[in-house]
């Protein structure tokens, strides 16, 4: 099928293009962008007047939650919200149940997303045998099975020699390992960060030095063994001036921040929202400055949603009993827009962060709109206003901390691989 | 934000906090408590036909007997029908869930629930839930608050005291797990009081504790220079597992108040406890007996400062 998608502003990061032009698909990928290419005739067109054409999002973290956890959401409905998110792309973390520690729990899974032909789904391979920080999973075998990296997801890894030998391990095949850092002695039963909040709530808190002493042992161990290091929902200023300075002396070592650390902090908790009960915690507003810093200078490569769809019952509870997390798959591209408003960024710096970087840390060629790559694109009205109403999102997860914000940009079109995934109608 | 204990005339709909808390309602409660004092004997207390009719259900998720037995007697010297429920060791262990229990609770036609629970912000989460009509007291939520005890505190202190803009004021102990100290903090502030401090080792205080308007002190004896008042929390002996505290006895060297200790404060200083106390750990025996000890009046004083409380809740005029 062939796409003629005219009238509307592309945006390229990767190619650094941003201007009003024409973008022609073939065979599922770019044919031509400008102008039309020899002997092509559209099948359809679509009018992007007044839209943006991107690349689709990648996110490098989402939850679907399958296997294991049905109840919470299903890959159908949350590959439906990923379209309905502009997210063609997503990195699958491992703790499902059982966790992504086994080939053949990977090939199904594969196979399921494959089949709903859909976004492209990268299983990020569990690093220790169920996740439990003690035997390494066969991560050959995983990476044959589609695992593009190796990970703890939120699970803890205490034993150093161990973290040590699953970086060497990975290092020796050229995986990349993803950690999250956080010292589990120092985060033992903390549900908020270690600051205001947490004191005048009386709740349990995770210091800062939680993430900074986890992440001194992965920058050592990554530059000892000379894996590829990713770190994942980096939170704090400190944190934030470890990767910076990593970064200078060489280091390769990549990470992430969700968006929900983009946009909120410790304050939004007020009177015990579970909404706000998040991996890692919400911080204060000066690590939020930071974060956001280091975003803007280059320490921080990617944003993610982390998306953590769940049911009802698991946020109508206390706060430190509600679990944590936040569906977020359908609010990426709104609250990027946000964030580049707020810090007064152009869109193609803005996208760069949920395109180009994430498939770079991903090694994917990907998030581009060059001639010949995969029609993976995200058209959307920059301009449509709406609210977020739980009940309104595709997810099977209704549980966002952003309940009742009024946001811009809406998704009009998700293509994937040339195919139109998503359509919406545009909003008066 | 709202304030989720307010409606929106800005009357008390539910007591959760401290924090927050209007001075003039704070003040009202106060007045309201010394009504229910005979006046010839203020250890007595009458009985008043307030909350007749109604039904006060006492909803205890943790275990308390005392403060359980406070709320049950503030209930009946309103001539309230009272309900106790120790939910602790029924429902949740039986799988139901807190919002579950709330809804059967409010199917029962309760006017006012008293509440504890041993997670932060519990109290405010069952407020959330219940049928606009109930209103729900905060009887202690995890490290959070425990709003009572602290206007009986404030009440005890205006009794000895008469003013609050004057006064020094120490709390000393396990500050970072104790709702009552947090509860305490936001009254006095709210009142007007100048001067509050915490004392305790650096392991038992919150991070940036100070931002809830207190000075910090980890030497007892200068922190007790010349305070008026004197609050002393109880310590929980599971600190000692916690790597909290070496051992009681080095804590009670320390932190423990004596006779001693209590001479660098003002001579008409007075000592108070929320109970139960650990007599020798945080407070010697010759101090909590002693004359300038008023723990006694702070239990019945606290029957009198909750029959105020929820006779305001349940919008009775005196």
């Amino acid at each position: 099928m062939n796409i003629h998608i005219k009238n509307g502003r592309l945006i390229d990061p990767k190619n650094r293009i941003d201007a009003q032009q024409d973008l022609f698909i073939a065979a599922g990928k770019i044919a031509a962008v400008g102008s039309v290419p020899a002997g092509f005739v559209a099948n359809k067109v679509i009018d992007a007047s007044g839209l943006i054409v991107a690349p689709g999002l990648i996110d490098l973290a989402a939850r679907l939650r399958e296997p294991g956890y049905e109840y919470k959401a299903t890959l159908e409905s949350e590959i439906e919200a990923a379209v309905a998110g502009g997210v063609t792309s997503l990195a699958y973390p491992p703790d499902t149940d059982p966790p992504l520690d086994e080939p053949g729990l990977v090939e199904m899974l594969k196979h399921r997303a494959r089949n709903l032909n859909q976004a492209h789904v990268y299983p990020v391979g569990a690093l220790t045998a169920a996740l439990k920080g003690q035997e390494l999973t066969e991560m050959a075998e995983l990476a044959d099975a589609g695992c593009v990296a190796f990970s703890q997801a939120d699970a803890p890894l205490t034993d150093t020699r161990v973290l040590m030998r699953a970086m060497q391990y990975a290092a020796t095949f050229g995986f990349s390992v993803w950690l999250r850092p956080q010292d589990s002695f120092l985060a033992k039963n903390g549900v908020a960060h270690d600051g205001e909040v947490a004191t005048r709530c009386g709740l349990p808190a995770i210091p800062v030095s939680a993430e900074t002493i986890a992440l001194a042992a992965m920058l050592t161990l990554a530059r000892d063994t000379g894996v590829k290091l990713h770190i994942c929902r980096l939170s704090s200023a400190a944190g934030v001036e470890m990767i910076r300075a990593a970064k200078q002396q060489g280091l390769k070592v990549t990470c992430d921040v969700s968006m929900n650390h983009v946009h909120l902090s410790e304050m939004d908790i007020g009177f015990f929202d579970p909404n706000c009960h998040l991996i890692p915690p919400l911080r204060s507003l000066r690590d939020r400055a930071a974060l956001r810093a280091g975003l803007l200078d280059g320490t921080i490569d990617a944003i993610c949603s982390n998306h953590a769809p769940m049911d009802e019952d698991a946020k109508q509870l206390p706060f430190a009993e509600a679990e944590a997390g936040a569906t977020g798959l359908e609010l990426l591209l709104p609250l990027l827009l946000k964030w580049a408003q707020q810090e007064k960024i152009s869109l193609p710096e803005a996208l760069a962060k949920a395109t180009m970087q994430p498939a770079q840390v991903l090694g994917l060629d990907a998030g581009h709109l060059s001639v010949g790559a995969a029609a993976d694109l995200c058209v959307f009205d920059p301009e449509a206003y709406w609210k977020v109403e739980p009940g309104a999102l595709k997810s099977q997860g209704k549980n966002t901390p952003f309940n009742g914000l009024e946001v811009q940009g809406r998704v009009r079109y998700t293509l994937v691989d040339g195919q139109v995934v998503y359509q919406s109608k545009p909003t008066a | 934000m709202k304030n989720p204990q307010l409606n929106k005339n800005g009357e008390l709909q539910h007591l959760l906090t401290t924090e927050g808390l209007p001075v003039q309602i704070v003040r009202d409660i106060l007045d309201r408590a010394a009504t229910f004092l005979d006046a010839a004997d203020v250890h007595e207390i009458k009985k008043v036909p307030l909350l007749h009719g109604k039904s006060v259900f006492n909803v205890f998720f943790e275990n308390s007997t005392r403060t359980r037995t406070t709320f049950e007697i503030a209930a009946k010297r309103l001539s309230a029908d009272v309900v106790n429920l120790n939910i602790g060791s029924s429902s949740t262990s039986k799988g139901e869930t807190l919002l579950d229990t709330v809804d059967n609770l409010c199917a029962m036609h309760a006017d006012m629930f008293v509440v504890r629970h041993a997670q932060s912000g519990a109290a405010h989460f069952i407020a959330r839930h219940v049928a606009p009509d109930i209103h729900v007291i905060n009887a202690g939520d995890g490290r959070h608050a425990h709003p009572t005890q602290a206007l009986l505190d404030m009440f005890t202190i205006r009794h000895y005291k008469k003013e609050f803009h004057n006064l020094r004021v120490a709390i000393v102990g396990d500050v970072l797990h104790s709702r009552v100290a947090r509860s305490q903090i936001h009254a006095l502030t709210t009142l007007g009081v100048p001067e509050v401090r915490v004392i305790a080792p650096k392991t038992l205080l919150p991070a940036m504790v100070e931002n809830l308007g207190v000075q910090v002190y980890h030497d007892m004896t200068q922190g007790l220079r010349d305070v008026d008042v004197v609050l002393m929390l109880r310590l929980q002996s599971e600190r000692m597992q916690g790597a909290a505290l070496p051992s009681a006895q080095e804590y009670f060297k320390y932190y423990g108040l004596t006779e001693e200790k209590l001479a660098r404060a003002k001579p008409d200083a007075i000592v108070m406890h929320p109970g139960p106390m650990n007599r020798g750990i945080e407070i010697d025996s010759s101090v909590a007996d002693g004359p300038r000890s008023v723990i006694m009046s702070q239990v019945t004083f606290g029957i009198a400062v909750r029959m105020a409380v929820m006779s305001m809740l349940a919008g009775a005029a005196v």
